[in-house]
């Protein structure tokens, strides 16, 4: 999960860079003989770390490109399940509220009035993909839901006094119960 | 080194002129009331304070555009106090500055409490306009205007220091050490005041005008709404000018670690290829990584958000191998003189570094897919400007006042210094913790699961507060004894 990688790459980064410092804080008081011996030292280090950097980030940097999530790139072309949504002060009218797990979702979203932000929670509350409500424009969003379950709809842009209480359900269920349920 | 030159001759550097120092009196009282703010937001945020959401969104609309507003008068009046040492600046501008900026707050203000005012500090189009009857045109119109009577008062005191460089070096490229970045490097490139100050005037003159043009339109439409703006430019105008002016700050008040921490360390932190290499690279990318804001926007173009990321990372590299490293290369066994002024430099630079790992981690699209617009977007952006704008700002007043301590002074300092790093530090880590479980950012109230996350950022805002209003309240108590001594 995205959430817990980043969650853990920041703590691990930054602390780091937070025993760099206190390396370095520590052995302040020191005095070195010759500073231009220290300098070129750490130069030398800098010159290492810049490189390093790039080698292990460039890489990282390039493989997460390969997965954007926007209409254009390269995603999943499977015939899919289209919901119109728009946004409007302050609820969200979704042209069904029903969806299957397996198929890709393609939701079309716009805005009717400012600017909104659609998230999509599971049923534990994690928040597996969002796009933004914008008015005069569409963002097509394509996601293929894994679980079924009540999935909420909140709103992720700030949009005025109900802007925390601007939420919809949608319903996942799983290809035998939909087909069950049309019978 | 102290306070006096090899040859006994005084300090320029640490004699500070009444306006930098009004400057930093208001940035201090209007810091600590936002502070406040932003524990009552957090208080409601985790059950522990009732709050009405119309309030809840009026604190967060002034806790925005008051920290916004106040990093960067306080930032610019390090930049302004350092490059008067290398180029005539006009102090006239500097003070018409102030005033303007006052009177900006004083509509917004206005704006906010008067009229009610909730629309963010980012203004973004059409919600001010489309309230819902919680405010009214005029209210808008109030807040609008404030924003832009401050750009306006920035942008003449860029246009200065622009006149102020000119007269000195001749043309800006000399000024950004383009002669000894792209040629020999004579050991004669300006000092980094001043080519940080260059840069900064540079990318800050055109945000402010991006901000200006898309303020006006916003105002313009509030009056007659036929005047429709584009959403999404109106977004991109928004967001370049809100990215830019926030980033400007920490790059203007970083000249203060280049300024001070080598007369603790007694070792030069000089302009040399690879920091003017960085600090050109810099003025590029600030301008042209902010599609980062815009990541979710499906409609936007797609290869300005594959843009947006992959200058985000290269982003990252000038800070942290060149400022942060150059920073640590200072310190190390170089007999440093530990005080107050020290000790919040120190920690400005792990807090600028610190910060760019989570907003680098943000910039990358999957992640922001289940990022963007929550805690996590706080939580980095905290972490710069808390841990780090903030201690370049706060050493900078100590080092302009920090003389002459009693032992009970430097104790009360050390002991401010520790929870203002630790709580800091648990300040920010519990926006992060409550962005990576979900938790959205801009909510009156959250759901049961996000509430530890906000009460832990409840106590750690309360305790950041206290350590923040012992270093005020030392800075004016030294200020007036200063002044006393004077007279």
């Amino acid at each position: 999960m995205y959430q817990t990688l980043a969650w853990q790459l920041s703590l691990i980064l930054m602390g780091a860079l937070l025993i760099a410092f206190l390396f370095v804080a520590r052995r302040a008081r020191d005095r070195a003989d010759a500073d231009a011996s220290v300098v070129s030292r750490a130069y030398r280090i800098r010159g290492i770390l810049f490189w390093a950097l790039l080698v292990v980030v460039t890489p990282v940097m390039l493989y997460t490109l390969l997965d954007l999530p926007y209409a254009s790139a390269g995603i999943d072309r499977r015939e899919s399940q289209v919901i119109e949504v728009v946004g409007k002060q302050w609820a969200w009218d979704l042209s069904t509220d029903r969806a299957s797990v397996g198929t890709p979702v393609e939701f079309r979203v716009t805005s009717a009035d400012v600017n909104h932000g659609l998230g999509i929670y599971d049923a534990d509350m994690r928040l597996v993909a969002q796009v933004m409500a914008m008015p005069d424009y569409t963002n097509t969003l394509r996601h293929t839901f894994a679980e079924p379950g009540t999935y909420k709809l909140l709103c992720l842009e700030y949009c005025g006094l109900i802007h925390h209480d601007m939420i919809a359900e949608l319903k996942v269920v799983a290809v035998a119960e939909e087909e069950n349920s049309h019978e | 080194m102290s306070e006096v030159d090899a040859k006994g001759a005084p300090d320029p550097a640490r004699r500070a002129s009444a306006p930098v120092l009004a400057y930093l009196v208001t940035a201090g009282a209007v810091v600590l009331l936002m502070m406040a703010f932003g524990l009552l937001m957090r208080l409601a945020q985790g059950g522990l304070l009732q709050l009405g959401p119309d309030t809840f969104y009026e604190l967060l609309t002034l806790h925005g555009a008051g920290m916004v507003g106040i990093a960067a008068l306080a930032s610019v009046a390090v930049m302004w106090h350092f490059l008067g040492q290398y180029v005539r600046l006009s102090r006239g501008m500097f003070i018409a500055n102030l005033v303007l900026f006052l009177a900006g707050v004083v509509m917004i203000l206005a704006s906010v409490l008067a009229g009610g005012f909730a629309g963010a500090w980012t203004f973004l189009y059409p919600l001010p306009a489309r309230p819902m009857g919680v405010w009214d045109t005029q209210a808008a119109a109030l807040f609008v205007g404030g924003l832009l009577v401050i750009g306006t008062g920035f942008l003449l005191l860029y246009l200065d220091a622009a006149r102020a460089i000119l007269g000195q070096y001749g043309n800006l490229g000399r000024a950004l050490g383009w002669p000894q970045l792209f040629g020999r490097d004579d050991g004669r490139a300006p000092p980094v005041a001043v080519v940080a100050s260059t840069m900064v005037l540079i990318i800050n003159s055109i945000g402010i005008t991006v901000g200006a043009a898309i303020l006006a339109m916003t105002l313009i439409n509030l009056y007659v709404p036929a005047f429709a703006i584009d959403p999404l430019l109106a977004k991109n105008m928004t967001y370049f000018f809100g990215h830019v002016f926030i980033n400007a700050t920490i790059y203007m008040a970083v000249i203060a670690v280049y300024e001070i921490l080598p007369r603790h360390t007694g070792r030069p932190w000089k302009s040399n290829k690879v920091v003017l290499a960085a600090w050109n690279a810099s003025l590029i990318m600030v301008m042209t990584n902010y599609p980062h804001h815009l990541l979710m926007d499906f409609a936007m173009p797609q290869w300005a958000l594959v843009a947006g990321q992959v200058i985000s990372y290269a982003s990252g590299l000038p800070v942290l191998v060149v400022t942060v490293f150059g920073a640590l290369t200072n310190v190390y066994r170089s007999g440093i003189r530990w005080d107050l002024t020290s000790g919040l430099l120190l920690l400005s630079m792990f807090g600028w570094g610190a910060g760019v790992i989570p907003a680098i981690i943000d910039a990358t699209v999957v992640i922001n897919q289940v990022m963007h617009n929550t805690m996590w977007v706080p939580g980095h952006f905290h972490t710069y400007l808390l841990l780090g704008m903030l201690p370049m700002v706060l050493g900078f007043m100590y080092f302009l006042t920090g003389d002459r301590q009693t032992a009970a002074g430097r104790g009360l300092d050390r002991i401010g210094f520790w929870v203002f790093a630790v709580a800091g530090l648990g300040f920010v880590l519990a926006f992060l913790a409550g962005g990576q479980a979900g938790a959205p950012r801009r909510y009156a109230e959250h759901l049961a699961q996000w509430l530890p996350y906000d009460r832990a950022g409840a106590l750690f805002a309360a305790l950041v507060l206290a350590a923040t209003l012992v270093f005020v309240g030392r800075f004016l108590l030294r200020l007036g004894q200063a002044r006393s001594r004077a007279v």
